[in-house]
């Protein structure tokens, strides 16, 4: 976490502990607080602070968009294939109210197959297929980070379902993109604190006025009657200060980030290409830059190479990576991200999730530019490589 | 040594890892994840996993979860269904020894760099004066486990420990209990771990296997009754036969599913005085003389002797020295010399046996 996050959420753990919803001086303190909180989460969207709605995190901000939309209009769903599971299962659960499911494609970049969507849409209009009430797609992708381009959606859903809503999961992109501009025409969005820095277990849920949403929580009243239960005032003020923090800081720490992601990169595929034959980036092709990519994102395929084994080694030296999003038990399964990606099996089980964040150095790059490549020639049962030297090393 | 310890969340491999770590070894935990379906016991829920985790944690040492699904449904599963549609009665948990703890997990150990894999399994690994290593009943004879670790060779128990082999189960459970682990009391896990009390083996064969409806017969070849379905039928079985009651109990003592039939006779039927096997494998050098033959995971030790067949594939039969029940094919049968594992091998079908009406 930020430490500014936590200073600012200290004393509302410790001394104000007023319940906003109260009369009293200690619950206009609270309110106060949130109410700040409110206006920094809605200055980073770019909405207006009404517009927000604070939740326990990205997952109940997702699952109450669907819902939500399903609930108020009965009508078709229509999911990118590698969406969060909050929003695929979000979908499913709204869906049990009598609507329909209808899922995207998307490409080796993972970009959605915009034709694939249009075709849908048409079909839709021509009564051959649901009509769908809401499009859920998320700005950036949390496992592959690829950024979808989501006024070319907009544009389509405008041309022929211009009563659908659209909804975008900014989970992953909202410590990196500019939210104002590429997720101006999405009517909701789904937000979660622990990714800008702050707390986790707060969140919120974007509803630009006009949208209608049926709350998932119903009781108090609180958040306008769009999300009863007391909120969590402290996680939220931390989800406030965080969120300054990053639009003030956005763009000088995706510019920085991006530069460290794209020496780990190259480092790491002249490292590996000896001793993993075929590895590769999973959504950047040969050549490409990574434009479309999120700056703190590196996903890699190493084809044959059992990833458990190397993210193993790889926490023995320090090095915390993923293969795929965990489950429940702790262990890793085979990503529908990358089956989504249509990655073989077996490639899958080599994908190794490198992540990048505000406060990672040039030193946490040269550390994984030794430890990834000496893991996976352990693995592989291959003499280590000796170190290569890298332009832009921390010397 | 660095050593990985295979921790199901159960009280025998909690106690494994805490002698390991007591001992001074460098060690790091890890659960299986094998079966994403229904268990009632077995090392695959959640909260299994969260125990092995708590115990880890309790003891100060790592603990990491490893997929196994894929290997497990294509090595145990796919195995255990095909064995029932061919009217054989296999031993998942020992294809799971095999295969996964001492054969995936063995090879990944390798790969981290740990010295050895132990488990909570209440064995022993002997060295005979050859020099050979071979499984060694556990101390605890009534848990004792070395029927389902039969197989493991002298390279692979070379780099295998079995920490609560020497001591009882009650020692092992007041042990956890005084070291204050959370799996102290918990249950021993009970039978096959991915078919449920609540399900049975029949409805999850039903839902990977078209089941056949059967006939079931006398050794004189009439039909006595039927059965739903002949894949779930194994020799020596007595109950849900839909034979009427009274008289003297009759057992399955065939099963043919290519005819759907059942064959059913009374106790002298039963018996056999050799079992054909196949998959027959030696710790050491092969052994003619005298052993006892373990048919079942706790099954009583008969005498008996090996007979290779010499024509080599690991097929042969034991001699039992008296007559023995017949052993349902697909069943491992084990021989042991004193209490070590010796030979193992996959019992075959024997011969259906017909006898002619008795004349009046």
């Amino acid at each position: 976490m930020r430490p500014e996050a936590v200073e600012a959420m200290l004393p509302f753990l410790a001394q104000h502990h007023g319940n906003p919803s109260g009369a009293h001086a200690a619950a206009r303190h609270a309110r106060r607080a949130l109410d700040d909180a409110r206006d920094a989460v809605a200055a980073l969207v770019g909405c207006r602070p009404g517009e927000v709605v604070f939740t326990s995190g990205g997952t109940e901000a997702d699952v109450t968009a669907l819902g939500g939309v399903v609930a108020a209009r009965p009508g078709g769903l229509v999911v990118g294939a590698i969406e969060h599971h909050a929003v695929l299962d979000g979908a499913r659960a709204a869906a049990r109210l009598g609507s329909e499911v209808t899922t995207i494609g998307v490409d080796g970049a993972g970009h959605l197959d915009l034709a694939a969507l249009e075709q849908h849409l048409a079909a839709a209009a021509a009564g051959t297929a649901p009509m769908p009430v809401v499009a859920a797609v998320a700005l950036a992708n949390n496992e592959v980070g690829t950024i979808q381009p989501l006024d070319a959606l907009a544009d389509l859903l405008a041309a022929h379902a211009p009563d659908a809503v659209l909804h975008s999961d900014v989970v992953q992109a909202a410590a990196w993109l500019d939210l104002p501009t590429l997720a101006a025409r999405a009517h909701l969005l789904a937000l979660s604190a622990h990714k800008l820095g702050g707390p986790k277990g707060v969140g919120a849920l974007i509803v630009r006025s006009g949208t209608a949403v049926r709350p998932l929580l119903v009781g108090g009243g609180q958040e306008q009657g769009r999300r009863s239960g007391t909120p969590n005032v402290a996680g939220i003020v931390g989800f406030g200060a965080a969120a300054r923090l990053v639009a003030d800081q956005r763009e000088a720490t995706a510019t920085r980030v991006a530069a460290l992601r794209d020496r780990l990169a190259a480092g790491l595929l002249a490292a590996l290409a000896p001793i993993a034959p075929g590895v590769r980036e999973t959504v950047v092709p040969a050549g490409s830059d990574r434009r479309h990519v999120l700056p703190g994102h590196l996903h890699l395929c190493l084809p044959g190479v059992a990833a458990d084994e190397v993210l193993f080694l790889l926490d023995q030296a320090g090095v915390a990576a993923s293969a795929a999003s965990s489950c429940a038990s702790g262990a890793t399964e085979a990503s529908h991200v990358l089956v989504g990606l249509d990655i073989p099996p077996d490639v899958a089980r080599g994908s190794l999730r490198l992540t990048l964040g505000w406060s990672t150095t040039e030193a946490d790059v040269d550390r994984a530019l030794a430890a990834v490549p000496a893991a996976v020639a352990r693995v592989v049962g291959a003499a280590a490589p000796a170190p290569i030297a890298v332009p832009g090393g921390s010397r | 040594m660095r050593v990985l310890v295979a921790m199901s969340g159960g009280v025998d491999s909690s106690v494994a890892a805490a002698r390991l770590v007591a001992a001074g070894h460098e060690v790091t935990g890890a659960t299986l994840k094998l079966w994403g379906g229904e268990s009632d016991s077995g090392c695959c829920s959640v909260s299994d996993v969260d125990d092995a985790r708590r115990v880890a944690d309790a003891l100060g040492v790592d603990h990491h979860t490893f997929a196994y699904g894929d290997e497990f449904a294509a090595d145990v599963i796919a195995p255990y269904v095909a064995a029932h549609a061919a009217g054989a009665t296999p031993n998942p948990c020992m294809a799971c020894n095999r295969s996964i703890k001492f054969g995936a997990l063995l090879e990944r150990a390798d790969r981290l760099g740990f010295a050895a894999v132990a488990t909570g399994h209440h064995a022993r690994v002997v060295t005979g004066d050859d020099g050979r290593r071979r499984v060694g009943r556990g101390a605890d004879g009534a848990k004792d486990q070395s029927y389902v670790l039969a197989g493991l060779d002298h390279e692979r128990l070379g780099r295998v420990l079995f920490p609560v082999g020497d001591s009882s189960k009650d020692a092992v459970r007041a042990e956890a209990a005084a070291l204050g682990l959370r799996t102290a009391g918990k249950p021993d896990s009970q039978d096959v771990c991915f078919i449920t009390r609540a399900d049975g083996r029949a409805r999850f064969l039903g839902r990977r296997l078209p089941l056949t409806p059967g006939r079931v017969v006398d050794t004189a070849g009439a039909v006595v009754g039927h059965v739903d379905a002949v894949e779930t039928v194994t020799v020596g079985q007595r109950r849900g036969l839909g034979l009427p009651g009274g008289g003297a109990p009759r057992y399955a003592v065939a099963v043919d599913t290519a005819t759907a039939t059942v064959v059913v006779g009374g106790e002298v039927d039963l018996h056999a005085t050799t079992q054909p096997v196949t998959a027959l494998g030696w710790a050491a050098d092969p052994i003619t003389g005298p052993l006892t033959v373990q048919a079942s995971a706790h099954g009583v030790p008969r005498p008996g002797r090996i007979v290779a067949d010499g024509v080599g594939g690991g097929a042969g039969e034991i001699r039992w020295d008296a007559p023995e029940r017949r052993v349902a094919p697909g069943q491992a049968v084990v021989a042991y010399q004193g209490d070590a594992v010796v030979a193992w091998a996959t019992a075959t079908a024997t011969a259906t046996p017909v006898r002619p009406v008795e004349p009046r």
